[in-house]
């Protein structure tokens, strides 16, 4: 086969999210089964129905960026910077000969920059100024995160920044394996961020009654909803040949990516949609549905996506999906919305390298209409070996997706 | 020129690049100073907001300098204040 073939592997990851500030400490909280999510204190919550969130709280700018420059990059496109360094760090890549032009950075955030744009707004509509901050339109672009990774790291190949909601990441990431694989860049960076702790977007959530007033419990009888996340999740992928070659600490292999729209509903889940996506992820990945050990669900806590997602879970694999372990990592790091599929990828990742499939916490009571093995509470021991990562969009856009333990060539 | 407002201008100039208000007089250029585009459109929106005043885009694109600065708020205040009158 031509290039098409290529077998690319993920080299590097770096995580900040409410579970830590680096890939170290958000691995060994999932692998605890110990949740981030607790009352929001970055934004005034009297009057809102709900009062959890997830959020980075020991990650402070000035740690990473000096204070001119934190001036001109939102806390999201923050998030997108100091993953990515701690991803190419962990990967030991070296940007030698043409490979700055040849690495592709390729982010996912749902919400951009609007936690700057919302501060702009209070200046207008409230304090009556009569423009914002004159880097607010900077502060905000949504390929922000993109274009700041480029300068800190100086890399000058394809970048660009994907948004598809709560399927940001995921998209990205899928988007940056299919350019590894074919050829079209040697390495890439990808994954995905947001910060959407701000009075005016929390409240927008609020208003859509989707966000718990309890705590995220996934696939739980008693689920009510989700809990909002932020924080941002990087991989370094290259070509399995390069890894090899320069004798890199391989966490796994990416194999496949599948996407789908469900042209239906622009918030009401469909069972054809995320299940046409699974299907495609196994088709592009070459492997029977059979194979599948794990997945990493995109498991919201919401009445809807749950049982939905169980569905299509039952509807692609058969009988095989009562052999299937599955998780939502979302009950420990909160919805990250455009950066979760990349949290989650991460999860996954580390659950087929270490042998250890991260729980679904906060889990009270089995619900017939999510009858799968949600491994509730605790971690478990395993040898699976592949797996799948599923985020299912707002707006109906889907994407998965799989991934195989790295047991050499 | 008035130096009450030199003083001003130069003080929004060193909180703009967090350099000392000592580092800047009134015959620095932007260049000298290393204040590049978004520095001055930082500035312009801090010296809109001290002194309540609008700075039309030609007025920013024409300035260079500390005292060509100093000049446009200088003009921008007395319009300002005969409009009031």
């Amino acid at each position: 086969m031509a290039s098409a073939g290529r077998r690319v592997v993920a080299t590097g990851a770096g995580v900040v999210c409410t579970l830590g500030n680096n890939a170290a400490e958000c691995w060994t909280a999932l692998r605890d089964g110990r949740s981030g999510i607790g009352p929001i204190q970055s934004v005034d919550m009297a009057g809102l129905r709900f009062q959890n969130g997830a959020e980075a709280r020991t990650f402070k700018a000035s740690d990473h960026f000096e204070a001119a420059r934190c001036d001109l990059i939102d806390r999201f496109a923050q998030f997108a910077v100091v993953a990515a360094r701690q991803a190419v760090s962990e990967a030991r890549f070296e940007f030698t000969g043409d490979l700055r032009g040849r690495t592709a950075i390729i982010t996912g955030t749902s919400m951009g920059g609007q936690t700057s744009l919302d501060r702009g707004f209070v200046a207008i509509y409230k304090e009556g100024r009569p423009r914002p901050h004159p880097f607010t339109i900077p502060l905000t672009m949504y390929n922000a995160g993109a274009s700041q990774i480029s300068m800190d790291l100086g890399i000058t190949g394809p970048a660009f920044t994907i948004s598809t909601a709560c399927a940001s990441a995921t998209h990205a990431i899928g988007q940056a394996f299919w350019m590894v694989r074919s050829g079209a860049v040697e390495a890439a960076i990808c994954g995905g961020s947001e910060a959407p702790f701000s009075p005016g977007i929390l409240r927008a959530w609020e208003a859509m009654r989707v966000v718990t007033p309890d705590l995220c419990r996934p696939f739980s009888r008693d689920r009510k909803g989700l809990t909002l996340g932020e924080g941002g999740a990087m991989l370094m992928l290259e070509t399995a040949e390069r890894a090899i070659a320069r004798g890199a600490n391989i966490l796994g292999e990416v194999v496949g990516f599948g996407m789908s729209a469900d042209a239906g509903h622009v918030t009401q889940p469909s069972v054809e949609g995320p299940a046409t996506a699974m299907a495609e992820a196994l088709r592009d990945a070459r492997t029977e549905a059979g194979a599948v050990d794990y997945i990493n669900a995109h498991g919201t806590g919401t009445a809807a996506n749950d049982a939905t997602e169980t569905r299509a879970i039952r509807q692609v694999f058969g009988p095989h999906a009562d052999r299937l372990a599955i998780s939502s990592t979302k009950s420990m790091h909160g919805h990250a919305l455009g950066a979760a599929g990349a949290l989650e990828a991460f999860a996954t990742l580390m659950a087929l390298r270490e042998g250890v499939l991260p729980p679904t916490v906060s889990f009270n009571e089995a619900d017939p209409e999510c009858d799968l093995d949600v491994i509730p509470n605790t971690a478990r021991r395993s040898q699976a070996a592949f797996a799948l990562s599923n985020s299912f969009a707002f707006g109906g856009l889907n994407a998965v997706l799989a991934f195989r333990r790295w047991e050499g060539i | 020129m008035d130096e009450a407002l030199a003083a001003k201008v130069i003080a929004e100039i060193a909180a703009v690049k967090r350099i000392p208000v000592e580092s800047i007089t009134v015959d620095s250029t932007f260049e000298e100073l290393a204040m590049d585009s978004l520095d001055a459109m930082n500035l312009l929106f801090s010296l809109e907001e001290h002194f309540g005043v609008s700075i039309p885009d030609e007025a920013a694109n024409s300035i260079k300098d500390v005292r060509s600065t100093v000049a446009g708020v200088e003009r921008l205040l007395a319009e300002k204040s005969e409009a009031g009158s």
